[in-house]
Parts: structure tokens; sequence; C-alpha cells
């Protein structure tokens, strides 16, 4: 092989004379490269542990560094390609299916709504959990008495404006008391992040289960699998008592 | 002038003209690497921390950013290392790979000055190492995380947390590269012109300074 000539003042290609010794290099890149792999096989589990042991002293951490680790900390999932995005004045809630008073509601007339707050841990599938969330909306049992739902209506299907995200609940499990219409977190309006203006909450279960970007709820007479159960997950998404884990209840 | 030099080598020094470290090719991938790296890094930050998210917003706009700027990071190294005028940067990867018996001895402060150093000293061979090694897993787990319904559930988890972990092993690795580099204004000068001192690499990379003295007969 003919090297191209270097515009160089000094000879420095060919036989280098510190170029002798052991490719450590090379094993360094390897054993990265083994160590990313098994970091995507078995992070799930090493996630569950560190959610588990290092969660706890996190929230005790007076400096806010460590909220920088990644533990106990909120991720941004979208199923579609953008992030979905509605502002307050655009947005309704249309409640309708098996229900004799089918009806839209603004964003204006949700919040005028008697108001539920929640503070609960929020767990997702995936193994993250973020502790103590503050939560406002409006229980969805009100929003079902006032559409009326017919008796062979059994289920609620809900979507997302997102056009993809759809979800799945028993009439049973739509009227518990922590079931929620969400639109406020942390103190502030729901960010579209984490699936604002309005999205599901439901506080007993893994975080799929909590639709993002609320935009309908259809009254059904058999539940018909989510964006999330057709991939998978459980339908009655339990925390701890479903999906194979065994996380603390929220 | 390094203060460990004897006066008559210090002035034999003074008298040799610079010597090339970089070649144009190299310099260029540096630096079209850095920028990608620091387009990446920060996008990252936005993307992962929520008071930074919220100070940038256009979360949408940051992820394609972040996602383009990855999936192109491969190719001016892929292309200037299987060009056909790549040799001094084939050459240098050879050095970077390569770690002599006392290369690991450098690590321990005390016996730093009894090793003798080629062209990259092993702070610099283990960097290069990390990165290689990084840019793989980042852009595997990045690609897992864009198209996760390619793949099982449980390896978006995975893919996550992998990343997340080598994010803060590349913030440390380059922060602590531009902290060494800013140390040491010959070294950084030759990676945007070139060359070092005839004194510098006697003194930084004594083996690579004979080498080139005496270059090996073919």
């Amino acid at each position: 092989m003919v090297d191209d000539p270097v515009p160089s003042e000094r000879p420095d290609i060919g036989e280098a004379a510190d170029v002798g010794g052991a490719p450590v290099g090379r094993r360094v890149f390897l054993g990265l490269v083994g160590v990313g792999a098994a970091g995507v096989l078995l992070g799930s589990q090493a996630q569950d542990w560190l959610e588990r042991v290092v969660g706890p002293l996190i929230s005790k951490d007076g400096t806010g560094l460590a909220s920088l680790l990644p533990v106990g900390r909120f991720r941004i999932y979208t199923v579609t390609g953008d992030l979905p995005s509605r502002s307050h004045a655009d947005w309704s809630l249309k409640v309708g299916g098996l229900v004799d008073n089918p009806f839209e509601l603004s964003y204006d007339e949700l919040v005028a709504m008697p108001p539920t707050n929640l503070t609960r841990d929020f767990q997702c599938v995936t193994g993250w959990r973020v502790p103590d969330v503050e939560w406002r909306g409006v229980q969805l049992s009100r929003l079902l008495d006032r559409a009326g739902v017919q008796p062979e209506a059994k289920a609620l299907r809900l979507h997302s404006f997102d056009g993809a995200y759809t979800e799945s609940l028993t009439l049973a499990q739509a009227r518990r008391d922590d079931v929620i219409a969400a639109y406020r977190f942390e103190g502030d309006a729901l960010s579209d992040e984490h699936g604002g203006p309005v999205r599901l909450y439901v506080a007993p279960m893994y975080g799929y289960k909590s639709l993002k970007w609320l935009d309908r709820i259809e009254l059904t007479n058999e539940v018909e699998e989510g964006y999330w159960e057709v991939r998978g997950y459980d339908v009655d998404g339990w925390v701890g008592r479903s999906n194979g884990r065994d996380d603390d209840a929220t | 002038m390094p203060p460990d030099l004897t006066v008559a080598e210090a002035r034999r020094a003074a008298g040799e003209p610079p010597i090339l470290r970089f070649d144009r090719r190299e310099r260029t991938l540096h630096w079209v690497n850095a920028t990608l790296f620091g387009i990446l890094m920060l996008t990252g930050a936005a993307l992962y921390a929520g008071p930074i998210s919220t100070l940038v917003g256009n979360r949408e706009v940051v992820r394609t950013v972040h996602v383009y700027s990855g999936l192109l990071l491969p190719v001016p190294l892929l292309l200037a290392v299987l060009g056909r005028r790549g040799t001094r940067l084939r050459t240098d990867l050879g050095r970077l790979n390569r770690w002599s018996h006392d290369d690991a001895r450098w690590f321990r402060r005390r016996h730093r000055d009894e090793v003798a150093l080629g062209k990259f000293n092993p702070g610099q061979k283990l960097n290069a190492a990390f990165i290689a090694g990084a840019i793989v897993v980042m852009l595997g787990t990045g690609s897992i995380m864009k198209w996760f319904d390619l793949f099982p559930l449980s390896w978006r988890t995975g893919a996550t947390f992998a990343h997340d972990w080598f994010a803060f092993g590349i913030w440390v690795a380059v922060l602590g590269h531009i902290a060494f580099a800013l140390r040491d204004g010959d070294a950084l000068d030759s990676m945007l012109n070139g060359s070092v001192p005839a004194a510098w690499a006697r003194k930084k990379a004594p083996l690579w300074y004979e080498e080139l003295r005496s270059p090996p007969s073919s």
C-alpha cells in the first residue's frame, strides 16, 4: 500500500516507536460496548433496584444535586413522533358512547367542577417511581354521572388527542375516588410533557393507565385493549399486582 | 519553557522547528466531533433535566436535533478513518490503542515521572477508548429509545438506563478533557494550528520525540 504524501514538517508515519504494547484501548472499547449491551438487557432490573434502594435516600437529600441522578424522576414518553400540544382554549373533553347525555366540556368548565386533590407516588411499569406527586383534577365518576351511563355499558375507552394513545378502564375502576381527569400537577398547570392540558390519573395503577393528552371518553359494552395492552402490558395495571412486578402499592 | 530542561537542552530545543502533532484532517475531525458532542450534550441535558427543559421548551425541536446529531455522529469519524488520506489518523488511533507495560503505572501520581511517554499519555488513551465505546453505546441505546416498538418492552427501560449512566460518564470525560486541554496551551494550540514546539514534545512525549529524530528505516 502506498501512503499519500503527508504535508508534514517531520516524518511521522509508518511504524511508530510507541505503537508496541498490548491493545488495551480495544479491550476497554469492547468492554464498554459489553457493559452497554448488559445495560440494555438488565437495565430494567437495575432500575428497579435503584428506585428501591437509592430512591428513598434521594428524597432526603437537601442539596438538590441528587435530583440530577436518573432515579426518582419522570421520564417523558410519547407514542407518536412529536410532543402533543393543545392550548387550554382549544382543548375540550368529549364524553360519549353508551350514555344518555353525551356532552363536550371546555377546560374552564372542567376546572369549575368540584376538584379532588391527590398526593401519591407515581410508579411506571418500566421501573421508575416518583414519590409524593401532587395532582388535582375531577373525579371520573362525576363526569360519568353527568353523562348518564346506560345499563349495558361495562367499560371506558379513553382516547388521546395525539391520535394513537388509547386506554381502557372497567366501569368499576373508573368510579374509584382516586381516578381523576387531572389538570394540575405539582402546583402548576399540567404541561405538554406530562400530558396536559388534561390527562387521566389512575392512582392505584401503573403510569401507562394514566392516559396523557385526554381528548375523548367513550362508554363501551366491553373492555377494549389500549395502546400499551396491545403491546403486552396487563389490562388491569394494579401497581404491585400486575405485569409480573411486586412494587409497593401507590 | 519547561523548567526541568537543562540550559543546553533548552537552547537546542528552541532552535528546532515545531513538530506537526495533528494534521488538517485530524484537526477538522476533532472540531466537527466536538461540535456534535457539544450539541448532543446540551440538547441531552435539556431533554433530561426538568428545570432546563422548562427553560428551553420546544421539546420536540430539541429531541429532533438530539436524534439527528446522534445519528450523524459516526459519519465524519468513519469518513476520516476509512478515507484514503487518513494515514496519520489511523497511526494515531494505533498509538491510542496500544498501552506499554508502564502506562498503567502512570495513573499513580508518585510513579508518573518514571514513565516515558509516547505521543499520547495514558489519560488520553483511556479517554479515547472511553469515548469510542460510549459513542457505540449511545448510538445503540439511543436507537432503541427512538425505535422502541421494534424491541422487547424491557429493552426500552434498559436502553434508557444505559443511556443515562453513559451520559454522566461522557460529561465527566469531556469536561475533564477540556480542563486538561486548557491547562496545556501548547497542546491546545496544536489542535488549532497543528504543531507543537519541539521542546514540548521532548518533555511531554519523549518516546515520540526520539522516534521523530531517528525514524525507523524500512
